[in-house]
């Protein structure tokens, strides 16, 4: 299992706990997906209200490790503001960093998030980036302390699934020791099973889940797709081409066509 | 039998509605506060069991379906409007509606045709909608008054302070999210809304606008008024609207309609939802006092179902006061 920040995770899989129909449904979801961190956001759920409310109190009952992020933060004080809160809430150093520049497609601002990553490793943060899969804001975020990465596959919440399966294979291929998690985009157990096979460590999964008409039902299909896909990635696939193989030797054949 | 109801919001009112029916004889303690302290003065009013199916569990459609002949009932003429609830999406936003499709019943779809017949106001805006013939709505905060007047004229009692429970038989308590804390597992969801007034735009019945990530719904209040909600987050705040969830709402209702633009902003609120894990309302009895809760976002539509509930238990088996150990 890849470690993140020198702590080994048991699942590939990490469950975003927004927009269920209710938290026991999250919590029923959790379960079954067998997922060890949940991501909770801060900016949207305290808006004030009693610290460590009702709310974070059913997140830290679900017996998961946390991985608060800054969703819907659009600046870097912003985001440093909500990280620092985070710590509090949670106890943990462990971010999840969204610098959000674009209103659209929520389109990372890469910028921002390198400058936001050097501010939270400097304050001793764990930081897991929220990136496009730009090798070179990459290699930016690594330098600025990251040892984790979380390429996006395509627009959060879109479903859109894996839009650039050769920015993602170029990505492993040019971070090979980098623990990479794709995060967002994800809208079917397939896409997961796609990015899993080019050799992510683990995949972050929200509204595909939350959304679903039966949230816990999709939660394990989408664990059972994200393991099939790592351990075929383990096993060694075919590379296409563009002849027929036949799976039994001709040799030995009455007929030659 | 006296019965002490504390808390005069959608749950007390309509708890005592549902006592005084069977004979009890019935004390309702308001909050100093009045009504604005209660989240059903920050209701939709929307009886909307068929739509709600789309995220609450089943149990909200088989018991909120009786809840617009309930109100019918206990409210003077006119007062529940049975137009039905039309739920539209942004052109790019179709796949929003074919997901609210796929997880509720008791529509029909419209086409363009249609929508206009139906809301000549919405007319060229959208191409697609949902239509919920039987759904109906109501003022919650007409209804709300109402329900209180009528309860007095029957004879219920009012009273503003504390009162001592040993002069009643039984308590039930319907104090909602000010219990958040005291009650395991309840927890506060905290709405926004606002409302809005311009004679540019007639609506007949609510619409709800579908999106990703900012669902909106507007219910018309007659008179140029509507209300427009409401945000779901996750805390037990009960601060003024952010201005975030302010752009969000009106932001939403200009997309619904462009005439919104220049309607006059009269009013923001903020209610606390009082929910349990599942979003579903309990009523629950442990000797003399009997404890309802959790209506979540649906006070209007889910009271007279747990008003009912409260009325048999308060009817059960009464342990009189002084054997309790």
């Amino acid at each position: 299992m890849p470690l993140f920040y020198e702590i080994e995770i048991r699942s590939r899989l990490l469950l975003g706990t927004a927009r269920y129909p209710s938290p026991a449904v999250l919590a029923e979801a959790v379960r079954r997906s067998g997922t060890d961190i949940v991501t909770v956001s801060l900016r949207r759920e305290t808006a004030g209200g009693r610290q460590g409310g009702a709310f974070f109190e059913l997140i830290r009952e679900l017996g998961v490790r946390v991985l608060p992020n800054t969703a819907g933060c659009h600046s870097v004080s912003e985001a440093v503001l909500t990280a620092r809160m985070a710590r509090e809430v949670f106890g943990t150093d462990w971010i999840k960093l969204e610098v959000i520049g674009h209103q659209d497609t929520l389109q990372p601002d890469v910028f921002g998030l390198v400058e936001g990553a050097r501010i939270l490793t400097g304050e001793g943060f764990q930081v897991f980036p929220y990136t496009t899969d730009d090798l070179v804001v990459a290699e930016r975020l690594l330098e600025a302390g990251c040892q984790v990465l979380m390429p996006w596959c395509a627009p959060i919440g879109s479903a859109m699934g894996p839009q650039n399966v050769q920015g993602l294979r170029a990505m492993r291929a040019e971070f090979p020791d980098v623990p990479l998690i794709v995060d967002a985009g994800i809208g079917r157990p397939s896409h997961a099973t796609t990015v899993m096979e080019l050799g992510y460590d683990a995949v972050l999964l929200n509204t595909a889940v939350a959304g679903a008409a039966d949230p816990a039902a999709m939660a394990e299909a989408f664990a059972k797709a994200i393991d099939a896909g790592h351990a075929a990635h383990g096993a060694g696939m075919l590379e296409p081409r563009d002849m027929a193989v036949p799976s039994t030797p001709l040799i030995g054949k009455a007929v030659f066509s | 039998m006296r019965v002490l109801i504390r808390g005069a919001g959608v749950a007390g009112l309509t708890a005592a509605h549902e006592l005084l029916a069977r004979g009890a004889e019935v004390t309702i303690i308001e909050s100093a506060a009045g009504f604005t302290g209660a989240a059903s003065w920050y209701a939709g009013g929307m009886l909307a069991p068929w739509c709600e199916r789309e995220s609450a569990e089943e149990t909200v459609l088989t018991q909120g379906i009786g809840a617009a002949d309930w109100w019918e009932a206990a409210l003077p003429a006119g007062s529940v409007h049975r137009n039905g609830t039309l739920v539209v999406a942004q052109p790019r936003d179709g796949a929003e509606l074919k997901r609210f499709a796929s997880r509720t019943s008791g529509f029909r779809s419209l086409d363009a045709e249609q929508i206009a017949a139906l809301e000549p106001a919405l007319a060229g805006r959208f191409r697609q909608a949902l239509f919920f013939p039987q759904e109906a709505h109501l003022d919650p905060r007409r209804a709300l008054s109402a329900l209180r007047q009528g309860l007095a004229v029957r004879g219920a009692a009012f009273a503003d302070g504390d009162m001592d429970e040993r002069g009643f038989a039984l308590t039930v308590d319907c104090t909602g999210a000010s219990r958040i804390g005291g009650i395991d597992g309840l927890r506060g969801v905290r709405g926004e809304m606002a409302y809005l007034q311009t004679d540019e735009v007639t609506l007949s019945r609510p619409v709800r606008m579908l999106h990703p990530r900012i669902p909106l719904y507007i219910v018309p209040r007659g008179g140029g008024l509507f209300m427009c909600g409401a945000t779901m987050i996750e805390s037990d705040d009960a601060g003024p609207i952010t201005t975030r969830s302010l752009m969000e709402l009106l932001n939403a209702a200009y997309a619904l309609h462009p005439a919104f633009a220049e309607a006059r902003l009269v009013e923001t609120g903020t209610g606390v939802r009082p929910a349990f894990a599942d979003n579903l309302p309990r009523a629950s009895r442990r000797e003399n006092t009997i404890t309802v809760n959790g209506l979540y976002r649906h006070g209007f539509l889910l009271s007279p179902a747990m008003a009912g509930e409260v009325a048999a238990l308060a009817l059960g088996e009464e342990i009189p006061r002084g054997d309790i150990r």
